[in-house]
């Protein structure tokens, strides 16, 4: 070691230590542990995947597991038809998708309005939100999609008879309680001089809420909406116990007919091809906003 | 670096321990292989059964007419309560060495061990499925009958043809389905229910305008479910739709059980239970 290196005043805060000096050894030693540390994370990834890899293959029931959940001509012979129910999974997430932002802004506004007056819609707000929020959405597309047409109200070949309809219509109740509350956080997290500013510009109420506060909110709530779309986007199959043939009743059907679970696979990996690209996006746009923020 | 070559130690420690637990595995396997194929004599009473001396049958839970009674399995009511026992008897078991266990369809084909001697569930025997699992030899052929509203236009149809627009639903995992693609054609998506009582609310609904289901079942749905509902007619599934007990893949009691099958068809006893407890389901006209 050089003792006179580090004697020197104000050698930290030159922007490249000089070669020896304490600062570029440890600058040498940080490297060292990135790479001793990115060395050690792979190699521990790869015997704990190839450990796991070694006891599923090497299973007594592997050849079963193989030949009823990965079976390639399975897969191929019934991935065509589960793709094709796949797009009335992909047309109902889009058309439920933008039913919920509406819905749920809305309510978000009902739940943020001001004054006693309106105290009815703040309640009917909260107890939407509580109740629709407190059913499984399993239930709720069940009692939706049995429950309207047992009114008796519709007739036979209208809308509320319809199995996609009414499915999507519990997912929208669902999902829009949940997007409320997202919407509701971002209306609360605009600091409170944006309103009292647009008010005394002379903008209303509705005008401040309009062109102040509703416009800043939504660009705050982007990436916890896009979490629960990523959620919708799986809960779509949940319309399956109505009837239609989407993708996952295809691969029920699929599975029953050859009692073989790989269309279930076939079906997963279509969700994943849609879920995981969102997520992606997701994290991308997350760490955009942090690293703007600080 | 001591603390790191502590964790490459403990790493190693756990891929040798996976290693090794894998490797007892795959011995398992081999050992197995060879085991019980081989024995497939049918001692009465003696069967490779899996409690020795009981003879351990499956079916679903809600168990419907006109298969069980009261969703009670055990009492002997019902076609396929009453198949199940007069196999059991055949194979030297009295009503008293018959255990039942509830196992739903959808389980019934899972890989892995069973815990059930056979299975009678309405399971249509198809080339696909005795892949993945044994069948006996057929108890029953279903036909296929179309049941709708008494008051719809379809009530009143004497051919497939007149059904063909109509919205048709029928049941999850059933030949229904196969049954209404390839012989009725249908303009729109026939929907797919996941139970019977599902199917049967949607037609009351009218959220289907009709649907398919087995012969037996379209009995029990009309006279109790939805009298309000009527059977149109009846067809043959494609290929025929013959269930059969399901037992696990290769197992010693296959033969055994068909064998007792044949011999019921032969003796004319299978033929009675049938007359006994679906015979009304036959009475329906044929569509073609």
């Amino acid at each position: 070691m050089d003792p006179a290196g580090d004697e020197r005043p104000g050698a930290r805060l030159a922007g490249k230590p000089p070669p020896g000096s304490r600062g570029a050894e440890r600058a040498a030693a940080r490297r060292r542990k990135d790479r001793r540390g990115f060395a050690i994370a792979a190699a521990s990834t790869a015997v704990v995947l190839g450990a796991l890899a070694a006891i599923v293959v090497t299973s007594p029931g592997w050849d079963d597991i193989r030949n009823t959940f990965f079976s390639t001509s399975v897969f191929a012979d019934s991935f065509p038809a589960v793709l094709d129910g796949f797009w009335l999974d992909v047309k109902l997430f889009l058309a439920v998708e933008v039913a919920v932002l509406i819905l749920g802004l809305l309510i978000a506004i009902l739940r943020t309005t001001r004054g006693p007056a309106l105290f009815p819609l703040r309640a009917m707000g909260a107890v939407y939100t509580d109740v629709l929020r407190g059913i499984p959405t399993i239930l709720l597309v069940y009692l939706v999609g049995f429950g309207l047409p047992a009114t008796m109200l519709f007739e036979r070949g209208s809308l509320f008879v319809d199995p996609i309809f009414l499915g999507g219509l519990a997912l929208t109740l669902s999902y829009s309680a949940y997007v409320a509350e997202v919407y509701r956080a971002g209306l609360n997290a605009v600091p409170r001089g944006q309103r009292e500013a647009a008010l005394a510009v002379g903008l209303t109420e509705t005008q401040a809420m309009r062109h102040v506060i509703a416009p800043q909110a939504v660009r705050r709530v982007g990436p916890p909406l896009l979490n629960d779309f990523i959620a919708l986007q799986k809960d779509v199959a949940l319309v399956s116990i109505l009837g239609p043939q989407e993708a996952f009743r295809i691969a029920q059907i699929e599975q029953l007919e050859a009692f073989n679970y790989t269309p279930l696979i076939a079906a997963a990996l279509l969700y994943l091809a849609v879920t995981l690209p969102l997520a992606r996006l997701l994290d991308y746009w997350e760490r955009g906003q942090s690293g703007r923020t600080i | 670096m001591p603390s790191t070559s502590r964790l490459l130690v403990l790493l190693c420690l756990i891929s040798a321990l996976a290693i090794a637990v894998a490797g007892c595995g795959s011995d398992d396997d081999e050992d197995s292989g060879s085991g019980p194929t081989a024995a497939a004599d049918c001692n009465p009473g003696e069967l490779e059964t899996l409690e020795q001396g009981t003879l351990t049958v499956a079916t679903d839970k809600p168990a419907f007419p006109p298969y069980f009674v009261n969703d009670d399995p055990a009492n002997g009511k019902g076609f396929e309560s009453a198949v199940a026992f007069a196999i059991a008897d055949t194979l030297g078991y009295a009503k008293t060495d018959v255990k039942w266990v509830v196992e739903s369809f959808n389980s019934s084909f899972a890989p892995g061990p069973k815990d059930f001697d056979f299975d009678v569930n309405q399971i249509s025997i198809t080339p696909q499925r005795k892949q993945a699992v044994d069948f006996s030899a057929p108890y029953y052929t279903a036909g296929q009958a179309v049941v709708a509203l008494k008051d719809s236009e379809i009530a009143t149809a004497t051919s497939l043809d007149e059904i063909a627009d109509a919205k048709i639903g029928v049941q999850l995992g059933t030949t229904s389905l196969d049954a209404v693609n390839e012989t009725i054609e249908p303009s729109e998506e026939p929907s797919v229910f996941n139970n019977s009582t599902d199917v049967v609310t949607a037609l009351k609904q009218g959220q289907v305008d009709a649907v398919v289901v087995d012969v037996p079942t379209a009995f029990f749905l009309t006279a109790v479910q939805v009298p309000e509902a009527t059977t149109v007619g009846q067809f043959e599934a494609p290929g025929g739709d013959e269930w059969g007990a399901l037992l696990e893949k290769d197992s010693p009691l296959t033969s055994c059980v068909s064998q007792a099958i044949e011999e019921l068809r032969s003796s004319g006893k299978l033929g009675q239970i049938e007359q006994r407890w679906i015979q009304q389901a036959t009475n329906a006209p044929a569509l073609d």
